[in-house]
């Protein structure tokens, strides 16, 4: 078996058990919530005993938590998540529209922080203790200490309202012109400002990672030689300060997905894009049970794929990843 | 953020007191403008559209452009305008009520209007199925439809005609027998496309986005509406929903979508106004809910300590920053044909409120405090969590330690209207322009755990329940009317809940929306008038 193959493999056989897991505690978690979902929407328009009881016949909600398990791993089983409560839809229906915006802010911002973020830490990790890289790490260090939703508000203010050069909110403008090319040109507008927003910390953390890693190259045996060998300034910092240095940034950028999806909840409601973040936070209010195990499964499931794309990006730029059978 | 701050419950109809309109008849003014897309903040987004079955202002806040009830309320004349229908009486044995329609009324399908479709909505939609219809139209038998424009409503008991023309603009939303006469009428797809014979037609939603309006070129009144669209663009933060007005990427924000503390300095931009008016007709009243199977809390005297514990004046202004009104009791000041202020009164007496604890046996104990007690406030209303830390600190004051449990919507729903688990609650009930419709619930025993705002607090007395069912049952208008006077009376002496403050809402618009808050139910009524000025 090749080593990509063993590497998928593995990942796969581990991800049915979290996915379980996961499930479950989503599923109790909502359980152990009080009030259903007729009490969340009852709390909208009030309603006589019998109002109440007639929903609650409707939406199936009936019978013992156990029976509702059972009926929830029956239906997980055959791939079926089930109809939406809050929406009266298909769960699947309402993720497939929700997701694609989610992973485009997901996508510009890692890229945006890790490009910033590496970027810098070149520069910084170039010469440790340089002016040049303390200027730097504060910088980073003070916009990983700025919440984002409040650094959202001010982006606002500073950029869409006092002056008015981007837009305030959502991804597509109401009338966008028409033709491919426009519609990603007024996508990427509508991106900016939340990409920056939710992507602020994540600089310093590329920043911070590849400058410590830097660091220790400088002082390791192969970098001496190779300064000793007369090899130029620029190819030993290239070559062989910062490509080791590298690797773990890749590690971070898996790890983040996790995060980056709950720091999402935050900036999809300050910049009113309608992604996975919000979803999660309408299915926890109105008591959507279904709706909310779609959510989580199909976070699960894209953080396990990226951290298994991870896991091959590393066997690719690592040799030593995954060649042992043992 | 909070989702529920618009979505409570629904206002009927009644003589409103001076809802006051801003430019439009006062001005004179220029001619409206025909044309121009309104764009709006909406910050939810109503699974189900159908204001026949569901009567919540979320729903109308989008519905009322698209399909329209039967009548609406106005500050003019006998309190109601004609929009489905042109003239209404009740026969005087209280047995019935005849509607005359709209003469040239379509579907936006094309369809004609007639008084089945009238007779349609009521029996299966608003009777059946409606979250406050189940309970107004509880005795209606039949609509009779002599010919295509007239609906006689026919009641199984006698019914008040005062309290059907008070429910009509909530309660009475007309939709198209057509659509609904085959299938599962909760399941009908025209239930999220609507499908009406108002200004606008329904033209598309993009969940989590928006929904689109467009002007109906064949609506019944001519030249009407000015506007060409509508859109409301989904806002869930209220910041963006501040900044989208500043930059002028929305014109209007209804519901208090801004918050109060923000009110000030937006009013002072350039091209923006803060508007009060508009909302009479959906009148909220701040109460603090009592557990009365809580033993301390079944005495009246108790009752009676924590109202004059509250400093109504300081709540008025300080939590509503001046956008309210001290309550006096159950109906509000602005409803003249119910209110009296002839009433038991609590005025802010921290002595009083020590001598009546004292009184009923309650000293103070070693830590100073005479009794715990677990305070709710409802999560909804910004105001509804501040008034919950102010009562704490109140009570605080004359020894009583309210502890404060904060829950989100759906477990303080359950936790207080279902499981009781609670001593005392913070509630903001809708007063829905007749006390039989929005009002007596709260004061009735006898109902069934888990009926949401309503007597769940363990309150009953014989009094209190014969009043109630008195007045329900008198056709009389000034007889109906002094009963509900008497029963104000008795609400005020035994004090089963405590009426603290009437507030309404605020809209935030810019300076080019004209014709805003010219009838008291504004936001939710269907903006025909409404024009953008260049």
């Amino acid at each position: 078996m090749s080593r990509s193959a063993r590497i998928v493999v593995l990942r796969l056989a581990g991800a049915v058990p979290t996915l379980l897991i996961v499930a479950l505690a989503a599923f109790a978690l909502l359980e152990f919530a009080p009030g259903d979902a007729v009490d969340a929407y009852l709390a909208e328009t009030g309603g006589d005993a019998g109002y109440a009881a007639e929903l609650r016949r409707r939406l199936g909600l009936g019978g013992t938590a156990w029976e509702r398990l059972a009926g929830f791993l029956l239906s997980l089983g055959t791939l079926d998540l089930g109809r939406s409560v809050v929406f009266s839809r298909p769960v699947v229906s309402v993720i497939a529209e929700r997701l694609p915006n989610t992973l485009l802010l997901m996508a510009s911002t890692t890229l945006f922080a890790a490009g910033l973020g590496l970027l810098a830490g070149m520069l910084a990790g170039a010469r440790p203790g340089s002016w040049r890289d303390r200027g730097l790490s504060m910088t980073a260090l003070a916009f990983l200490a700025a919440p984002n939703f409040w650094l959202g508000l001010v982006l606002v203010v500073a950029f869409a309202v006092s002056w008015p050069l981007l837009p305030v909110a959502g991804l597509r403008s109401l009338n966008a012109p028409p033709g491919l090319a426009a519609a990603v040109l007024d996508t990427a507008w509508h991106l900016v400002l939340p990409t920056i927003a939710l992507g602020a910390g994540y600089v310093a953390l590329y920043l911070r990672t590849l400058r410590a890693g830097m660091i220790t190259a400088w002082q390791a045996d192969h970098v001496r030689a190779a300064q000793a060998r007369g090899v130029g300034d620029g190819a030993v910092l290239w070559r062989a300060v910062t490509r080791p240095a590298l690797l773990p940034t890749v590690v971070i950028a898996g790890q983040n997905i996790g995060t980056l999806l709950g720091g999402s909840v935050v900036v999809e409601t300050v910049f009113a894009i309608p992604g996975m973040g919000r979803l999660a936070y309408e299915a926890v209010t109105g008591r959507d049970t279904p709706l909310l195990l779609g959510v989580i499964l199909s976070a699960t499931v894209l953080v396990l794929a990226v951290n298994l794309l991870v896991d091959l990006l590393l066997a690719r730029l690592d040799p030593r990843i995954g060649a042992a059978d043992a | 953020m909070t989702l529920h701050r618009r979505t409570l419950l629904a206002g009927a109809g009644a003589i409103g007191a001076a809802a006051l309109t801003r430019k439009a008849r006062a001005q004179g003014g220029p001619a409206p403008r025909t044309g121009g897309i309104l764009t709006v903040a909406a910050d939810t987004e109503p699974r189900n559209l159908n204001p026949a079955m569901v009567a919540s202002n979320g729903v109308f806040y989008v519905a009322s452009k698209v399909i329209e009830p039967l009548a609406e309320m106005t500050t003019e004349g006998d309190g109601l305008a004609p929009r489905l229908a042109t003239r209404w009486e009740g026969a005087p044995d209280g047995r019935s009520v005849t509607f005359t329609l709209r003469e040239g009324v379509s579907w936006h399908d094309g369809r004609p209007f007639s008084s089945a479709d009238v007779a349609f909505s009521a029996m299966r939609l608003w009777k059946p199925l409606q979250n406050l219809g189940r309970v107004v139209f509880k005795s209606l038998e039949a609509v009779d439809t002599p010919d295509a424009r007239t609906a006689i409503f026919r009641f199984g008991e006698p019914t008040p005609f005062q309290m059907i023309r008070n429910a009509v603009p909530g309660l009475a939303s007309v939709v198209p027998r057509h659509l609904y006469e085959v299938g599962d009428i909760a399941a009908n797809p025209a239930n999220t496309r609507l499908v009406g014979t108002g200004p606008f037609r329904f033209a598309e939603h993009r969940p989590g986005e928006f929904y689109r309006l467009e002007k109906n070129p064949s609506y019944w009144e001519a030249g009407r509406p000015y506007l060409d669209q509508i859109v409301f663009r989904v806002l869930p933060d209220r910041g963006a929903i501040a900044a989208a007005l500043e930059a002028n990427q929305i014109q209007l924000a209804a519901f208090s979508a801004v918050p109060l503390a923000d009110m000030e300095r937006l009013s002072r931009v350039p091209g923006i106004a803060v508007i009060p008016q508009g909302y009479d007709g959906i009148t909220y009243q701040l109460t603090v809910e009592i557990n009365h199977r809580r033993k301390e809390l079944a005495d009246a005297r108790v009752r009676r300590a924590i109202a004059h514990a509250i400093d109504r004046k300081f709540v008025v202004d300080t939590i509503f920053l001046g956008y309210a009104k001290p309550s006096t009791g159950p109906v509000p000041a602005f409803d003249k044909q119910f209110y009296t202020p002839d009433v038991p009164s609590t005025p802010f007496d921290r002595r009083r409120a020590e001598a009546l604890l004292d009184e009923a046996g309650l000293p103070r104990g070693a830590n100073g405090m005479r009794f715990t007690l677990r305070l709710l406030p409802a999560p909804w209303f910004e105001q509804t969590r501040q008034f919950g830390d102010y009562l704490r600190q109140a009570l605080r004051a004359v020894g009583i330690d309210a502890q404060i449990v904060n829950n989100d919507a759906p477990a303080h729903l359950r936790a207080v209207y279902t499981d009781h688990a609670f001593d005392l609650a913070i509630g903001s009930p809708v007063y829905r322009n007749d006390p039989a419709i929005s009002t007596t619930i709260l004061y009735e025993s006898g109902l069934p755990a888990g009926v949401p705002f309503a007597n769940q607090y363990g309150y009953a007395s014989a009094e209190m329940d014969g009043l109630i069912r008195r007045a329900a049952g008198t056709i009389d208008t000034t007889e109906r009317t002094a009963l509900y006077q008497s029963f104000q009376k008795l609400a005020g002496t035994e004090l089963p809940l405590i009426h603290v403050a009437e507030f309404t809402f605020i809209t935030v618009a810019r300076r080019s929306v004209m014709n805003v808050a010219n009838n008291p139910r504004w936001a939710t009524s269907h903006w025909a008038d409404t024009w953008l000025s260049s």
